[in-house]
């Protein structure tokens, strides 16, 4: 707090993050708060359910058993939806547009395969929302996230609406594309971790 | 920190793509969607201020029915029902919107030397949040009013579930989102934004503390928002989280929402230290004490603070083991508290104190938030906490602390900025007036419920036994008394927004950067932006502090 005499003041090269909004920085370090946030929120369900799961004897219950092949096959999806994703994140860093429309389709294909699969997996579990505390804890987690996978999804096609405009993303003006890859990766963090408590820990 | 360096050479910015350039505002802007700081902090500080007059009367009403220990004067389910709207609209309309949103918003910007804040859209978003909100917790009272208490613990809040309970909890989310979309914007601004000849050991406490406060909201409130869906879903969609029956655990229930509200003390208290910090050295004419151990502290008391909610469970079959990791833990948080109140106490001293209508509220606000912090240490002691639980105790410490700590702040921070807000000035006359009664009031209202609640009076009731009485009388007393304090105030502040005399750019002599401006600020905030060439508290050491009204800076 000792005064330092600035001989330089404000230095004209120093302006760039007062370009507000525009300014990637500070809309890549928005959202990225934003998610850390977003986190905690899951991480109170992720709290709930532990502490649900260590206080019943059986978990699930027999009534509920969750079926493992659909959700282990949606799971690589959506992973390797993270690869996909940054390929088309890379294309339009080096400026080709093309790249990045073809790899954003393929990862809007791939999330809606996902939602496609989690929506089966409803329908053909058996068991609802009111069924027990687990079917309770199962269809709000994994509820929540397809929601934030849907969410992804608008983003997406946020940007492939937006990159039919010729020059609205190029090599160095790309944040909003970087935005949507960064949700998309969260989306992932969110779902390895979910699926690590509801289905894997089941089997043990 | 601030002195204004207005050489030509100082950097011009391009303007804010969408802000309107208007010459000068009209009232009628201060309702419309604006993204400009300015006008959404004094958005956020009107519209709060509306909420706390309405709250007020549903304490007023409250302590009127609890001048006889019969319940005469209104129904118990409407005693209730104004309990948890009384609670919850202090909180989560009043005293966050105003702390952090009103004068965050105004401030925080000014401070550091910037245009607007870092997502300028997101902020107005985040206010038109709130009235919403408070149009869903007084349209509750359209179907009987949500009356689990404002902490809607299940099972009552599930049992008396009705449409008026969901609308408590979205009208929550709400502004805990509102909360979320702001510290963003507030931690974003702060570490991005700040003028570039500004060093962080050169940013104002104020902003510190907005730091501090935004880290905790971020951290906090997602929790709170997880704890509320399930409560939903528990009321609309027969799911059993906190349900006994259904293999649920309503404790559970009270660990998510205290793992917010805990928190919440602090997101209402760190920015009033803020603006302590600020308020304290300008009216003193001294250097504040220890600017780092301030600024350190704000930041310990958002950590720690993250690691002490279960204190308000030690009756809810905590574990031993818990009691004393969380007594521990509770106590520690008055250690970076009482830094800082020694830090104020050594600005005082030897100062050249002008008692202005702030400053008395500044040093109410010590002496009344010692008392409150004395009375929370004690709580914070579990075998303490277990005899007084849900007494008047507990209602009498944490008004000490949230209004004779927040709501005092608040005001200094209106008599300190309303100059800078507004260019004009208050009056003194009338300021003091308004502390002399809110003082009064303060100690006359929530004194007594100490005895109360150490002779065992439970909260939360309409009706109680006659020995009661005497005390309880008292307390409607100062509540009568604190309901009419506020009217010098509202007077003041409708007379002089319109005919005080004029402000000047800086009529306190302040060094920080929002003193560089005119009063008030025209849009963008300056024509050049202002270089920061010492510390912002460095009074009587020979630095002239700036006078923006000079034609200097409006030309160039």
């Amino acid at each position: 707090m000792q005064g330092t005499v600035d001989s330089q003041p404000a230095a004209s090269t120093a302006t760039a993050a007062h370009h507000h909004e525009e300014h990637p920085d500070l809309r890549v370090l928005g959202l990225i708060t934003f998610l850390a946030s977003e986190f905690l929120m899951f991480c109170g369900f992720f709290a709930v359910y532990l502490i649900y799961r260590s206080a019943l004897a059986e978990w699930p219950p027999e009534e509920t058993e969750v079926e493992l092949l659909l959700p282990a096959v949606n799971t690589v999806i959506l992973v390797s939806s993270s690869l996909v994703i940054h390929w088309g994140d890379t294309a339009i860093k080096q400026g080709d547009v093309a790249g990045l429309r073809k790899w954003y389709i393929v990862t809007a294909l791939m999330g809606t395969v996902f939602l496609g699969g989690q929506i089966y997996e409803y329908a053909t579990l058996g068991y609802g929302l009111r069924t027990n505390l687990f079917s309770n804890c199962f269809y709000l987690m994994t509820g929540f996230h397809g929601l934030h996978v849907f969410i992804g999804l608008l983003l997406i096609l946020g940007v492939l609406w937006r990159s039919r405009r010729p020059g609205h993303y190029n090599a160095n003006k790309h944040t909003g594309v970087e935005m949507a890859e960064i949700y998309w990766h969260f989306v992932d963090i969110v779902w390895i971790v979910l699926f690590t408590l509801i289905y894997i820990l089941t089997l043990f | 920190m601030a002195q204004a360096n207005l050489s030509p050479e100082a950097t011009k910015t391009p303007p804010i793509e969408g802000h309107p350039h208007l010459p000068d505002w009209k009232w009628y802007d201060y309702f419309t969607f604006n993204i400009d700081h300015k006008v959404i902090g004094i958005q956020y500080l009107v519209l709060a201020f509306i909420f706390y007059l309405i709250a007020g009367l549903m304490a007023v009403a409250m302590r009127t029915e609890l001048a006889t220990p019969d319940s005469d004067f209104m129904d118990p389910s409407l005693y209730n029902a104004l309990l948890t709207n009384h609670g919850t609209i202090m909180i989560f309309l009043w005293i966050v919107p105003a702390a952090i949103g009103g004068f965050g918003n105004y401030l925080v910007p000014l401070m550091i030397g910037a245009r607007d804040m870092a997502f300028p859209k997101l902020n107005a978003l985040a206010f038109w949040l709130n009235p919403p909100a408070g149009a869903l917790l007084l349209g509750s009272f359209l179907f009987g009013g949500a009356q689990a208490g404002w902490t809607s613990y299940p099972p009552l809040s599930v049992i008396t579930a009705n449409t008026a309970q969901s609308m408590w909890i979205l009208a929550v989310v709400l502004v805990g989102t509102s909360s979320i979309m702001g510290s963003v914007n507030f931690l974003v601004t702060i570490w991005k934004m700040r003028v570039p000849s500004m060093k962080w050991d050169q940013l104002p406490l104020f902003c510190w503390a907005m730091v501090a406060t935004s880290f905790l909201a971020l951290f906090s409130t997602p929790v709170l928002a997880a704890g509320l869906i399930l409560l939903l879903f528990d009321i609309n969609f027969g799911t059993g989280f906190f349900q006994p029956d259904a293999g649920g655990n309503v404790v559970v229930y009270q660990h998510l929402f205290w793992f917010y509200s805990h928190p919440a003390v602090y997101l209402m208290i760190l920015p009033i230290f803020g603006i302590m910090s600020e308020v304290i050295p300008v009216h003193a004419r001294k250097p504040i004490f220890g600017y780092k151990a301030i600024a350190y502290s704000s930041l310990t008391i958002s950590i720690v603070g993250l690691f002490v909610w279960v204190h308000h469970m030690f009756t809810s079959g905590t574990p031993p083991w818990m009691r004393i990791f969380f007594t521990i833990s509770t106590l520690i948080v008055a250690v970076p508290t009482g830094i800082k109140i020694f830090s104020w106490v050594a600005t005082l001293w030897g100062g050249k104190i002008r008692f202005t209508s702030a400053m008395l509220f500044a040093v109410g606000l010590l002496s009344m938030f010692v008392f409150g912090g004395l009375s929370g240490v004690t709580l914070g002691t579990a075998p303490f906490d277990i005899h007084v639980h849900d007494t008047y105790y507990v209602v009498g410490h944490f008004h000490y602390v949230l209004f004779g700590g927040s709501v005092f702040g608040i005001y200094a921070g209106i008599y300190h900025w309303f100059p800078k807000m507004t260019g004009r000035m208050l009056n003194e006359t009338l300021g003091r007036l308004h502390f002399v009664l809110t003082f009064i009031g303060t100690n006359l209202t929530f004194a007594p419920m100490h005895e109360l609640g150490m002779q065992g009076m439970p909260r939360r009731v309409a009706m109680y036994d006659p020995q009661f009485v005497g005390l309880n009388q008292l307390a409607t007393i100062g509540a009568f008394t604190l309901g009419i304090s506020v009217l010098p105030m509202l007077i003041n502040v409708i007379w002089s927004w319109s005919r005080g005399p004029k402000a000047g750019g800086n009529p306190w002599n302040a060094l920080t950067l929002e003193w560089t401006t005119p009063s008030p600020p025209p849009v963008e905030n300056w024509t050049i932006l202002p270089a920061v060439t010492h510390g912002p508290y460095e009074y009587g050491v020979g630095i002239q502090p700036p006078q923006p009204d000079q034609p200097a800076l409006d030309e160039a």
